[in-house]
């Protein structure tokens, strides 16, 4: 018996809230956490999420009658509480998967990031988690290489690999810049990197850059009889500035380059990865702007999101927080995310703040990248929470070294060769680590007067953003 | 100034300057490090494999391999063995020791346990 027309304003609960739905495995599931305005029902607050974020609007029209709104609806079909936190609850939410276009995370985070956010029954709307079906994982790209395709470009192994961002961030010029890398680089690091917002000003322009750096990567190879990379910084105003960037930097043979996937924006992102793919290059991610999304407990997107959403866009590095450094990032928390970024399946763990299992089949990983901050004393504690599969950044720790950048790489390469010997050798890194550099300290002046320098540098404040628990 | 060091490395000394991935920028590993090393990788699960080759062509993806990885092979003392006879064999070449990771079809651990010798 077909519905008859009847139109207004319902409730959206009387659509979109379903607790007795069961979720299919190729439903797109989120959690959202959701701060209502005062005397809003949860499950009207909650469903009116779900109808915004996907088929609904605020009342009725006659068109819904033309489609089976049955089979294209979100539905809410779960609520819970928030550990230690009253004004607000968790809303889980299930979408058909014929919402969404293929392989466009740009089209999956409008539906479920767009105007809902903004609705006025909400005081605040954060996505926590989503759970990416593998039948829409499939339809992805993913990262290009991928970390087993990295190590064997690169032709390291069973360690961390190691980067460091020239400083400063902004001013050099091209030919100064690229000696800074030369340095680092002949100095035993892996890679150095442009900033995020090194792009193309007026006092070095991107092509310059592009031909120094690589001058300074072939010098170093050469002298050290190891593969080099920088990550250039292909972000543009334009994609199509972005691509010729792009295409230049592997008619030099760069191995490497690099984009700013929220601030260049994911359909650019996505069009990159899937080039760098095609051409051989890897691809290392900056995440400027997420504190702007991920930071604010209620409102926003969480960073485990941004990740996942990273993985599918397609990326080879993402900078993931460092625990130990300068820039916020909460342990558990952190470990949650990283496992997300490298394995293939990740069970639920709301300790870790993993609110669904996720399965990426055989979607290669994102090497998580460790950098803000950091410096030798912190090598231990890095090596032991980020293990191998990682790249550890150090600008700061490098180039601040009282003997330049290439003492001060041959130092952090030193501490990181250390901590790894050690680690097989099954010492326990954090309570021994003191120990382990010293010893390697003994053999490495690079590494002693490094040691000096930075002995008393810490970062304790508080994390902002905490995983929910009970605390009452 | 004074108080600063030169780093040196250059593209004429290649003793001094030429490296060869992980382990490379520590002495040469001790015995007991290099037992420790093996057994780690026993201890993952991996396959040891050993390899070779002149210095100077170090920077190549195929190194010489040594026989075939000693697929399943567990015991210290013959993975040891081996290694000394691959550097018996090829004295003034790098020989190195590799964890195949058949899962992650990678090398989960690589590293020189003989040092060649530069020119």
């Amino acid at each position: 018996m077909a519905k008859q027309y009847d139109a207004g304003v319902k409730e959206y609960r009387d659509t979109y809230w379903t607790p007795d739905y069961t979720v299919l495995e190729t439903d797109i599931l989120a959690c959202f956490k959701i701060t209502p305005q005062d005397g809003v029902p949860r499950e009207e607050v909650a469903a009116a999420v779900a109808a915004e974020s996907s088929t609904g609007t605020w009342t009725t029209v006659w068109t819904d009658l033309l489609t089976d709104l049955d089979h294209y609806k979100g539905r809410c079909y779960a609520i819970e509480d928030v550990p230690g936190d009253d004004t607000c609850f968790y809303a889980f939410v299930a979408y058909p998967i014929d919402l969404f276009e293929e392989g466009s995370v740009v089209n999956i985070l409008t539906s479920l990031v767009g105007n809902v956010f903004g609705f006025k029954a909400l005081r605040a709307l954060r996505l926590e988690d989503i759970r990416f079906p593998i039948a829409y994982v499939m339809t992805c790209n993913g990262p290009p290489q991928g970390i087993q395709q990295e190590r064997d470009i690169l032709n390291k192994y069973g360690r961390p690999l190691l980067g460091c961002t020239i400083k400063p961030k902004l001013g050099l010029s091209a030919k100064n810049y690229g000696r800074a890398c030369y340095e680092g680089l002949r100095g035993g690091l892996d890679f150095t990197k442009d900033d995020e917002n090194v792009n193309s000003q007026p006092f070095m322009r991107w092509r310059a850059r592009f031909d120094f750096v690589m001058e300074a990567i072939h010098k170093a190879e050469a002298e050290t009889g190891e593969r080099k990379g920088h990550y250039l910084n292909v972000t543009a105003p334009t994609c199509d500035e972005m691509m010729k960037r792009a295409e230049y930097a592997k008619e030099l043979g760069a191995p490497i380059i690099m984009h700013d996937y929220l601030t260049g924006g994911l359909t650019a992102n996505t069009g990159l990865a899937q080039w760098c793919q095609d051409n051989g290059m890897l691809l290392h991610i900056h995440r400027a702007m997420h504190a702007v999304l991920d930071r604010n407990p209620h409102h926003g997107i969480h960073f485990r999101v941004l990740a996942k959403v990273l993985r599918l866009s397609g990326g080879d590095h993402l900078h993931s927080g460092t625990v130990v450094g300068k820039l916020e990032g909460d342990r558990d928390a952190t470990l949650g995310w990283i496992d997300i970024m490298r394995d293939s399946f990740i069970k639920e763990d709301r300790s870790r703040g993993i609110f669904f299992d996720q399965d990426w089949g055989s979607m290669p990983g994102v090497i998580p990248v460790a950098s803000g901050g950091i410096h030798v004393w912190h090598m231990p504690a890095l090596v032991a929470i980020f293990g191998d599969d990682s790249c550890l950044q150090f600008g700061g720790g490098t180039l601040g070294h009282p003997w330049g950048n290439a003492a001060g790489a041959a130092a952090n390469r030193v501490a990181v060769e250390a901590c790894v010997e050690a680690r097989n050798m099954g010492v326990e890194l954090e309570k021994e680590g003191k120990d382990i550099l010293q010893k390697a300290a003994s053999h490495s002046p690079e590494l002693k007067i490094a040691m000096e320098t930075w002995k008393e540098i810490k970062f304790e404040f508080d994390t902002v953003d905490k995983i929910d628990v009970a605390h009452k | 100034m004074s108080d600063v060091q030169d780093y040196g490395s250059n593209l004429s000394d290649a003793a001094l300057s030429r490296k060869y991935e992980t382990f490379s920028y520590l002495p040469a590993l001790s015995t007991e490090s290099t037992r420790a090393q093996i057994q780690y990788i026993v201890d993952k699960g991996w396959n040891p494999g050993i390899e070779h080759t002149e210095p100077e062509n170090a920077i190549s993806n195929y190194w010489y391999m040594w026989k075939l990885p000693l697929f399943g092979e567990t015991n210290v003392d013959t993975i040891l063995a081996e290694l000394e006879a691959c550097h018996k064999a090829h004295p003034d070449n790098h020989v190195r020791l590799l964890g195949f990771d058949n899962f992650a079809q990678s090398a989960g651990a690589s590293m020189v346990i003989y040092r060649g010798v530069s020119v």
